[in-house]
């Protein structure tokens, strides 16, 4: 019991339970739910939801929501493929441009919600109506494809998998170094650390995970190129929540707007500007879902908010907003594509999936605020 | 001469404070029966039991009306015997007409489909009775006055048929002349057999209004009379008697002459459009406690904020800080010239319960320090432990949420946070609120070292002891206006001069 509580245990309810949901899906689907290839393809797909939830955290931290994220994937889609295909653009310029103009589509629903104090609610359903309109309309309603080499990398690629190794091995150096010289400091400064031995049981477990990771996506054919971008945004994501004032103040807007305001943080700022990441997030989840489609498309990305949405909340982002983290949001959204892709490969029909996932967001929250309850 | 309600023992505890302790009350029938009473004096805590707001088994004591025993689970309850309450803060739907507001619990239309033709009629009627019969019952409450929504407000208690009519404050919004309106239909009531509690500071209209006046203080109930017993002085004497204790720390710094800050005509406007502070303007001297006193109502929170720029009604006024005019367009702008607030609603505009205690401390100083854009986690702790220490913040974990602690650690995780960018001047808005006898002390010595290291207090307070005890200097404000200045050094103004200035003496 002690180790339970020593590790905080809780904290990692969720991942807790993603390894349950593999285990009975290991079961259901006669041992095929984890082989190196399904993890791959699993990994793959939930890089997609994993990159929209990543930007909505700090949204609903905020006590806000974005509708229009769906939206601005198919957008940006439809933009890279009329860059690419229709006008053969430089892939790397019509990359930046499409970035940029995910800024600029988020910016769009970050000054109407913070300056001019519109619900975000109505800001973003109306444009998800705007964007999508925009896309059909720039596209003539048609598909866009197949797009260019470099975009079939982004969407397919794998990293060569003596790279992945390297990669797995220095990101597991740099994991010690950093983690020993916070034990270190821990201690210095007198705060509650773990004994030696527990920290290197934790670290022992990491570095598992980490070689575990590429061993096993190397026996298939290596880490998805795009994984890599997605656990670098992960990291800074993280390290921009703990350890910048920015990140603090996120926090606190959301935790208590007025006591924020009174204490001279620019709650209109930060809601602009979090708002702005979040569109440039969804854009970049807009080019890798084209150039993993190979297409651009009128519906692609459709109902994607709805899915980052429920993955923040699964991963313990709270609706109330001051709660929530990144990590977890990316644990939900690896959830949330274990289940379309257990299922799946069971057959469960399609309606079956919906009503399942819509159980499983609801049993979630109901469990997370149960647990607080007994606190 | 037969008694209506007759309270037995009652007491009311909550953590840490005695509220209300052992009230033995009888309120004759057809009367006008004023309670009266500092804030904090258990007024409040009282109506709350009787209009069942505190069910039966959060209190002891009893309760007997018309001499049957009566135990009130919720206010509904209290309603349906007879006891029917106006609250201070108007209970009105600003959106919904005035016969939807009357008529707003259908137990008393009992039936499945509305007749609104047959209500509008039938609201009429009640609005006649409270002489508002110039409205039309389907005009939405928003477009109502003040005046007509509190008597509106009255006309709904009515409909309840009650014995019992409590009014909590029922003037402290309004004007002089609807003051006057409110009291005639008093009267007309009364006249017509209903029994009256009436809570008010304001002693004018309790001697205009009451048929006896019982006195609170400290939740005890001190005297019960008839109102020819009683002179303006008697009260005041009563409502504030007490002794200073001990709590109070010997001040260890005199206030210098020079004056480091001025607030200079101040007119501030809530969103009614209704003037709550009527050009007032202060100074602050170097090292000074400048006590600033009022009753609700007062505008002393209007004021401050207003200083501080963020009330959220419109206000024009000057600011100087150290000679030199300042614009102060939001919180920010005092930040930056080292001017901190320490609002009276902790909940609502000071602590962060989704964060820890460490972060709500660091709050301000993250981005006061010279790098504004990353956060040394180790500094950050090594700051914040020391002030923890200085101010002895009982907490057993610094990464605990703040909501495990006490009000009074609360406070003091507030005051840590304003201190942490070394201000030079810190507006306190009702320092002790909701804390307990032993932090309170705590809280006044640490404000009294704070003067020593340089630090000057407007602590703007609705406790007479504590502005007394601690103050160098006392204004006082009776609606919005400042109408009375003591020099304090000596501790030796006595508080029914104060009261005096406070309830519109002059």
């Amino acid at each position: 019991m002690s180790v339970f509580k020593k590790l905080k245990l809780k904290n990692y309810m969720m991942i807790i339970a993603l390894i349950g949901i593999w285990i009975i899906f290991e079961i259901l689907t006669g041992g095929y739910f984890l082989t190196p290839r399904n993890i791959s393809n699993l990994f793959r797909q939930s890089i997609f939801v994993s990159l929209l939830a990543i930007g909505m955290v700090w949204v609903i931290v905020l006590g806000h929501i974005d509708l229009s994220v769906g939206a601005i994937v198919g957008l940006s889609g439809g933009i890279l493929g009329i860059l690419d295909v229709w006008y053969n653009f430089n892939p790397i310029l019509s990359f930046i441009i499409v970035i940029l103009l995910g800024a600029v589509f988020g910016l769009w629903n970050g000054y109407w919600v913070a300056y001019r104090d519109i619900p975000a609610f109505i800001v973003t359903l109306g444009g998800l109506l705007i964007f999508r309109g925009i896309l059909i309309g720039i596209t003539r309603g048609t598909t866009i494809g197949p797009l260019s080499d470099f975009y079939e990398a982004i969407g397919k690629g794998y990293v060569n998998k003596t790279l992945g190794l390297v990669l797995g091995i220095i990101a597991s150096i740099i994991l010690v170094i950093l983690e020993m010289r916070a034990w270190k400091r821990r201690k210095k400064y007198n705060l509650k650390a773990l004994s030696l031995k527990l920290e290197i049981l934790k670290l022992t477990v990491y570095i598992s995970l980490i070689m575990a990771f590429v061993l096993i996506l190397n026996s298939y054919r290596g880490i998805p190129i795009f994984s890599l971008v997605m656990i670098a945004l992960l990291l800074v994501f993280i390290y921009i929540s703990k350890y910048t004032v920015f990140g603090r103040y996120i926090y606190a807007s959301g935790g208590n707007k007025e006591a924020a305001i009174i204490s001279g943080i620019n709650v209109k700022k930060i809601t602009f500007i979090v708002f702005i990441i979040n569109g440039i997030m969804a854009a970049l989840a807009g080019i890798f879902l084209t150039s993993r489609l190979d297409a651009a498309s009128v519906a692609s990305g459709n109902g994607a908010e709805l899915d980052a949405i429920a993955a923040c909340v699964i991963g313990g982002t709270s609706l109330m907003g001051g709660i929530g983290n990144v990590f977890g949001a990316v644990i939900g959204a690896i959830v949330m594509s274990s289940l379309d892709n257990g299922m799946s490969l069971m057959n469960v029909p399609m309606f079956w999936q919906s009503i399942i996932k819509g159980l499983v967001l609801i049993f979630a929250v109901w469990f997370d605020i149960a647990s607080k309850k007994r606190d | 001469m037969s008694f209506i309600l007759e309270v037995k023992n009652i007491s009311k505890e909550f953590p840490g404070v005695k509220a209300l302790d052992n009230i033995n009350l009888r309120i004759k029938q057809n009367e006008v029966h004023a309670i009266v009473g500092e804030n904090g004096a258990g007024k409040s805590t009282f109506i709350k039991i009787l209009c069942g707001v505190y069910p039966f088994g959060t209190y002891d004591g009893e309760i007997y009306l018309e001499g049957e025993k009566k135990k009130f689970f919720s206010p509904k309850d209290a309603e349906e015997e007879g006891i029917s309450v106006v609250h201070q803060e108007l209970s009105l739907f600003e959106e919904m007409t005035v016969s939807e507001n009357i008529f707003i619990d259908f137990n008393l239309v009992n039936k499945a489909f509305i007749n609104w033709d047959f209500l509008n009629k039938q609201a009429l009627k009640w609005l006649k009775t409270v002489g508002l019969e110039h409205i039309n019952p389907t005009t939405k409450v928003k477009d109502l006055g003040v005046g007509e929504k509190q008597l509106l407000e009255i006309a709904k208690a009515l409909i309840q048929n009650p014995k019992i009519l409590i009014l909590d404050e029922p003037t402290s919004s309004l004007s002089v002349k609807e003051t006057e309106v409110l009291f005639n239909i008093i009267k007309e009531l009364k006249n017509k057999g209903l029994t009256f509690i009436y809570i008010s500071h304001k002693l004018e209209e309790v001697f205009k209004l009451a048929d006896t006046i019982s006195v609170f203080r400290d939740g005890h109930l001190i005297e019960t009379n008839n109102k020819e017993a009683y002179e303006r002085k008697k009260v005041i004497n009563l409502m504030v008697g007490r002794e200073i204790s001990q709590m109070y720390p010997k001040r260890l710094v005199k206030p210098k002459d020079n004056v480091v800050f001025e607030a200079k005509n101040f007119n501030v406007y809530n969103k009614f459009g209704r003037k709550v502070v009527d050009n007032a303007s202060i100074n602050l001297r170097e090292n000074e406690i400048l006590g600033l006193f009022g009753l609700i109502g007062a505008g002393r929170s209007e004021l401050v904020n207003s200083i501080y720029g963020s009330y959220k009604g419109k206000y024009v006024g000057e600011v100087y800080f150290k000679g030199e005019k300042i614009k102060i367009n939001s919180p920010i702008d005092c930040i930056k010239h080292g001017i901190a607030l320490l609002t009276e609603e902790r909940k609502l505009y000071g602590t962060i319960p989704t964060m820890s205690v460490k972060d709500n401390i660091s709050l301000l100083y993250l981005n006061q320090r010279k790098n504004k854009f990353f956060v040394d986690k180790y500094e950050e702790l090594k700051e914040v432990s020391k002030l923890v220490e200085q101010l002895k913040i009982k907490t057993s974990n610094l990464e605990e949420s703040i909501t495990t602690l006490s009000g009074g650690n609360q406070q003091k995780v507030l005051l840590a946070r304003n201190i942490m960018v070394l201000p030079e001047i810190i507006i306190i808005d009702e320092p002790t609120r909701g804390i307990d006898v032993g932090a309170k002390a705590e809280i006044y010595s640490l404000m009294n070292k704070l003067t020593q290291e340089g630090i000057s207090f407007i602590m703007v307070s609705s406790e007479l002891p504590e502005i007394i005890g601690i103050s160098d200097r006392i204004l006082v404000m009776h609606e919005g206006k400042i109408t009375a200045e003591f020099d304090n050094i000596n501790k030796n103004i006595s508080q029914e001069e104060i009261m005096h200035y406070a309830t519109g003496g002059n």
